[in-house]
């Protein structure tokens, strides 16, 4: 007797607490104002990344092609896996001393594990990160990046 | 007395049956392989394999700065990363004796709470889909994201953000931080009663759980079980009530305790411990004092020759951080005593003698996280 009363309350407990849990899902089926899922690739146009996210290191260039970056290393000293290369040339100023600029200041996306180190410790803030996060590529070499633009100059108020 | 409670040798038998469970098995959420050693469905003995992930972190950390070794902490335990940054930066500050400004310390403390119930309502979703309950998978993640949103906002990345550095944090948190804080509190006060409606009161869910792989407090203490796996089982291991750092001196908490020591008790731990976290951060966020977000620190940060040693609580136990430094400013030896390698090796205890379908249960009460235990 004792075990045919205790088969049915367990019955009965299971449908309650099973009916618990259905009573939540329920809700959230009738009230499809609640729904929170981002229908991704459909609302690229629309998708805003916040202004902090770090997706990739880029160089700003300001209207005039001019980037701030004086080609100090300090970018290349501090990040922790090799993944900042800069080449640096000398040219002659307008004193005729030379002057070291930055010939191609080489980031290697696949290496970087965005610690934010390099842009941190920028003395001339000439690196910013940047919110573009659709990095697959076909080939890996096309996340070695160079990010100083072709035929781009130091801005003159940055030289100290 | 350790000898009684640690079966330190196993015997294999010419004719024990072996499973593999993993290296790629969903449930293990990593690449973890245990040796299980079947009699009909009963476990008869588990070695757990580990090091398949393992990428030598320590060893990094002897050729990386202070600074750098920073972002490599993140990668141990992925789901209590603040906190991981936050034991490193702790024991630089210690030994170059820089007192860091209270806005960090109250900052730091409450994205710790933040990231602690990340973590636990991620292990909830894992632990629910483990057991077949699909439909908590997605109820945790919902939740989670405004969180890893928080998170974006003010550090820029949702999960492994290097946002601690030795004397400070990299930058100020966004304006909006304590507002989106405080109305998280708010929406998640009113959403953790679902988890309770959805899984905790389940029966197919309190069957699976209950009474099932009972770890006794001897054994935690004989293996080094801690977080809310060891408190589970009555110890009381909590790093934020024994040796306060950051803000937690300031604060109201409970540590939850169950006797049981069962699976369900390692779960009711966690369920309960998401409440605390949110206490800790509504006293916390609206007294954050203004200030700088960082100490003045060198550029070249040189250790004093000499060995340090800071532990904080993770979301998963007792993380330890033991530094050996000879001056240089890279440190000469490394340790990290991470709560999950401890966590693991219990497993033969509590699985042994129980079906293989509580094995999962188990090692999901747990809440192991992989490359915490190969670093």
């Amino acid at each position: 007797m004792n075990s045919i009363s205790k088969y049915f309350s367990d019955l009965f407990r299971g449908i309650s607490s099973l009916w618990a849990g259905m009573r939540v899902t329920g809700k959230y089926f009738i009230s499809p104002g609640q729904i929170v899922t981002q229908q991704y690739p459909e609302n690229r146009a629309t998708l805003k990344m916040e202004p902090r996210f770090k997706g990739e290191i880029i160089m700003p260039h300001d209207e005039n092609n001019q980037h701030a970056c004086t080609g100090c290393g300090i970018c290349e000293i501090n990040c922790p896996n090799g993944s900042i290369e800069i080449i640096t040339d000398r040219v002659p100023n307008v004193d005729g001393k030379p002057e070291r600029v930055i010939d191609k200041h080489i980031f290697h996306l696949s290496m970087c594990t965005f610690c934010g180190l390099c842009v941190k410790t920028c003395p001339s803030d000439a690196l910013a990160f940047g919110q573009e996060f659709e990095h697959a590529v076909f080939d890996r070499h096309k996340l070695t990046k160079v990010l100083n633009q072709p035929g781009s100059s130091l801005k003159k108020e940055a030289k100290k | 007395m350790s000898e009684e409670i640690i079966k330190d040798v196993i015997v294999r038998e010419s004719e024990d049956y072996i499973i593999n469970m993993g290296p790629q098995h969903p449930s293990t959420h990593g690449v973890l392989r245990f040796e299980v050693c079947l009699k009909g469905e009963t476990v008869k003995y588990l070695i757990p394999h580990i090091g398949y992930i393992h990428r030598g972190i320590e060893k990094m950390c002897e050729a990386d700065t202070y600074q750098q070794i920073i972002h490599l902490t993140d990668r141990m335990d992925y789901l209590s990363a603040h906190i991981n940054n936050e034991a490193v930066c702790m024991v630089v500050e210690e030994a170059m004796q820089v007192e860091v400004p209270e806005r960090v310390k109250y900052i730091r403390t409450i994205l710790d709470e933040l990231n602690r119930i990340a973590s636990h309502q991620l292990w909830w979703c894992a632990f629910g889909m483990d057991l077949g309950a699909l439909t908590a998978f997605f109820y945790g993640l919902r939740d989670r994201e405004h969180i890893l949103d928080i998170f974006e906002e003010s550090f820029g990345s949702r999960l492994l953000h290097s946002f601690n550095t030795p004397g400070g944090l990299m930058h100020d948190v966004h304006p909006n931080f304590q507002k989106r804080t405080k109305e998280f509190i708010t929406y998640f006060r009113k959403k953790l009663p679902e988890y309770d409606q959805l899984l905790t009161g389940n029966i197919i869910f309190q069957e699976r759980v209950k009474g099932v792989g009972y770890m006794s407090r001897e054994k935690a203490i004989a293996y080094g079980v801690t977080g809310p796996s060891g408190r589970g089982s009555n110890l009381a291991c909590d790093i934020r009530k024994i040796a306060p750092y950051g803000a937690y001196d300031k604060v109201q908490f409970d540590e939850i305790l169950m006797t049981e020591g069962d699976t369900f008790a390692r779960y009711q731990v966690r369920m309960g411990e998401m409440l605390e976290s949110m206490k800790i951060i509504e006293q916390l966020v609206d007294n954050i004092p203004e200030g700088d977000f960082t100490a003045k620190m060198k550029p070249i940060i040189k250790l004093p020759a000499g060995e340090y040693f800071k532990r904080v609580e993770t979301a998963r136990g007792e993380l330890a951080v033991y530094v050996v430094s000879d001056g240089n400013k890279t440190p000469y030896r490394m340790k990290f005593r991470s709560p999950n390698f401890s966590n693991l090796f219990v497993m033969n205890e509590l699985a042994a003698g129980g079906k293989i379908a509580d094995l999962v249960a188990i090692s999901g009460s747990l809440d192991l996280v992989i490359p915490d235990i190969d670093r």
